[in-house]
């Protein structure tokens, strides 16, 4: 073995304080917030959260013509008629291609670029950082039609890489930034006693580092993810034929049609937002650190 | 110690891989330079162009005839309004919200952790499908007034979005659905690093919850409202999805702010000459605002110590 770098926390310290219970003492204590000060407008906002999400679901399993509370008889045939019918089988499968390589790309070349801003200082560093933090300020709507033009001249215009390219540039900045975060975090320490043990900076960062990454890496995938699953503007600008259309895009047209078939309207909507909910899932415990790190200490 | 080895430690490495930080960031800096760059500067070229990808034979150099264009445009004064008041309601609303949303979840109860992950769902949310669910709500024939006067409250109505003074609202508040989360996320994150002893011993002193409040949580979460309520500004600034989708910027144009104006000459119109000019409008008011509010900031905390 070349590296002997230590694990980094102790996993299997045994729980050595037992779990203090609440106990009577406590529920008394004058100096603790009441608990209707808490549930009662949790209560009330998570109604204005949950009722909009609830009405979406209920549309998409009631069957057509009904207007029970309930979705009851459970029915799946707004998904049949948007899935095969309005071609959200393309705009998904579209939809998957541009956001699994906007989030290869962008966590690639965040990762190459987090670490030199994290482990080197050489001279331009903090005119880069600047850089990167002022990309945050330009808006997606003010940059469809230099885009547009780029994208016409190097023939990519209705081509899915258009929407890869121009997701990862805007998504980039802040990858690169939370990466920064995350690599900083781990100690250098490990990477130093990989060089001495005869390591060079890619194999000392391959054995020590990525696999303590892991989390972080992830992480900025899932947020990578998001906002390319969600990117609407640059997909209705620069592709315009129904074989490439996003599922963002394919949910605008049917909001603009003059009869809006509601219950399939509603069924694509639960197509569109089963991804992004997964993925929710599974992000939401690093979501306060993560958005804090990129978004408040820079 | 460490302090003392730190040097000492890199020296060589250092002068061998000068160049390696400058190859990281290539791929990085390059792609920022061409796509976002460029960009920038072509639209400063396209602003003094006439300049319509489905009207071609009418292309050419028309000067500042763009801004002039613009700055008779009764369209582009009115949707700066409507953007300042847009930018404000709503950046004002999610950051009460979302302090208050904070400041309960950062509580300990029972059902902490499913309340939080449901409350922070919407922030996941396309600006398209927010329109797709809030568009279900408010619509008359599916909308929750519908069953509430089929319930006998209320009145069978119209759709709030099909008149300019309740449109704004119905904006604002499908708007506020997914935004509040955002200042929940950002403000919990700093509460979590107030240190506990603080409030003891403020509690000793005899200070109350408010006076707790008001001279521990907020002095403390100060930065983190700042940055957040700048971020949000031009988030909001530039936020299109929503309004383009739902409103459509209507009723007559109620509902369209500058980016809005401008996602509309680039897409539907393709005036991009035109849109240019705007565009450049935006990129200016933008510089003045981020500017002119961290100067207010830094005034405010010069006077404050």
């Amino acid at each position: 073995m070349t590296t002997t770098a230590a694990p980094p926390a102790a996993t299997s310290v045994p729980p050595v304080t037992p779990r203090v219970g609440r106990t009577r003492g406590r529920e008394r204590d004058p100096r603790r917030t009441p608990r209707w000060a808490i549930y009662v407008p949790l209560a009330v906002y998570l109604l204005f959260t949950l009722v909009p999400f609830y009405w979406i679901l209920l549309f998409a399993f009631r069957e057509t013509g009904s207007t029970s509370l309930f979705p009851w008889p459970l029915t799946l045939e707004h998904f049949s008629t948007v899935w095969n019918g309005a071609g959200f089988s393309v705009f998904f499968q579209n939809s998957v291609v541009i956001a699994v390589l906007t989030v290869f790309f962008s966590t690639a070349i965040a990762l190459l670029g987090g670490y030199a801003m994290a482990r080197f200082s050489f001279r331009g560093k903090g005119l880069f950082m600047v850089l990167m933090l002022c990309t945050q300020f330009i808006p997606g709507a003010m940059m469809l039609i230099p885009l547009f033009d780029i994208f016409r001249a190097t023939f990519l215009i209705n081509s899915l890489w258009s929407i890869v390219v121009a997701d990862t540039v805007f998504h980039l900045p802040l990858s690169l930034m939370l990466m920064a975060g995350f690599i900083r975090n781990i100690p250098i320490e490990l990477e130093e006693a990989a060089w001495i043990d005869g390591c060079g900076r890619l194999r000392g960062f391959l054995a020590t580092v990525l696999p303590l990454l892991r989390p972080g890496i992830v992480a900025i995938s899932s947020f990578a993810f998001i906002s390319s699953w969600n990117n609407f503007l640059f997909a209705l600008m620069f592709l315009n034929s129904q074989d490439k259309f996003t599922v963002p895009v394919g949910l605008s047209y049917m909001l603009g049609e003059y009869s809006v078939d509601f219950g399939a309207l509603a069924a694509g909507g639960v197509v569109a937002v089963v991804p992004v909910v997964l993925v929710f899932a599974y992000i939401q415990r690093y979501l306060v650190q993560g958005l804090s790190a990129g978004a408040v200490k820079g | 110690m460490a302090v003392l080895n730190a040097p000492a430690r890199g020296a060589p490495r250092r002068r061998r891989e000068r160049w390696t930080p400058y190859l990281l960031i290539a791929p990085a800096g390059l792609l920022v330079a061409v796509f976002l760059l460029y960009p920038i500067g072509s639209v400063v070229y396209y602003s003094l162009y006439d300049y319509n990808v489905i009207k071609p034979w009418s292309n050419g150099f028309v000067g500042l005839g763009n801004y002039v264009t613009m700055f008779e445009d009764s369209q582009f004064w009115r949707s700066l309004v409507f953007t300042a008041q847009w930018v404000v309601v709503e950046v004002g609303l999610q950051l009460v919200f979302g302090l208050a949303l904070a400041l309960v979840i950062n509580e300990t109860f029972v059902g902490r952790a499913i309340a939080r992950a449901l409350a922070f769902a919407p922030w996941a949310v396309s600006g398209v499908l927010t329109t797709t669910i809030w568009l279900l709500m408010y619509s008359p024939t599916t909308g929750i007034g519908r069953y509430l006067a089929d319930a006998g409250i209320g009145t069978y109505g119209t759709s709030p979005l099909a008149e300019a003074g309740s449109a704004f609202w119905a904006a604002v508040v499908a708007e506020l659905w997914r935004g509040i989360p955002f200042f929940a996320i950002l403000i919990l994150a700093d509460l979590q690093s107030i240190s506990r002893d603080l409030y003891e011993s403020a509690e000793v002193d005899g200070a109350g919850r408010f006076r707790r409040f008001w001279s521990i949580t907020l002095p403390h979460l100060r930065t983190a409202i700042i940055i957040s309520t700048l971020l949000r500004a031009v988030w909001e600034f530039n936020n299109v999805d929503l309004l383009y989708t739902l409103t459509g910027g209507g009723p007559g144009n109620a509902t369209t702010t500058l980016p809005l104006y401008v996602a509309r000459m680039a897409i539907d119109a393709k005036e991009f000459g035109y849109g240019s000019a705007l565009t450049m409008a935006g990129f200016v008011i933008l510089a003045l605002f981020s500017v002119t509010y961290l100067w207010l900031v830094r005034v405010g905390r010069d006077q404050n110590s």
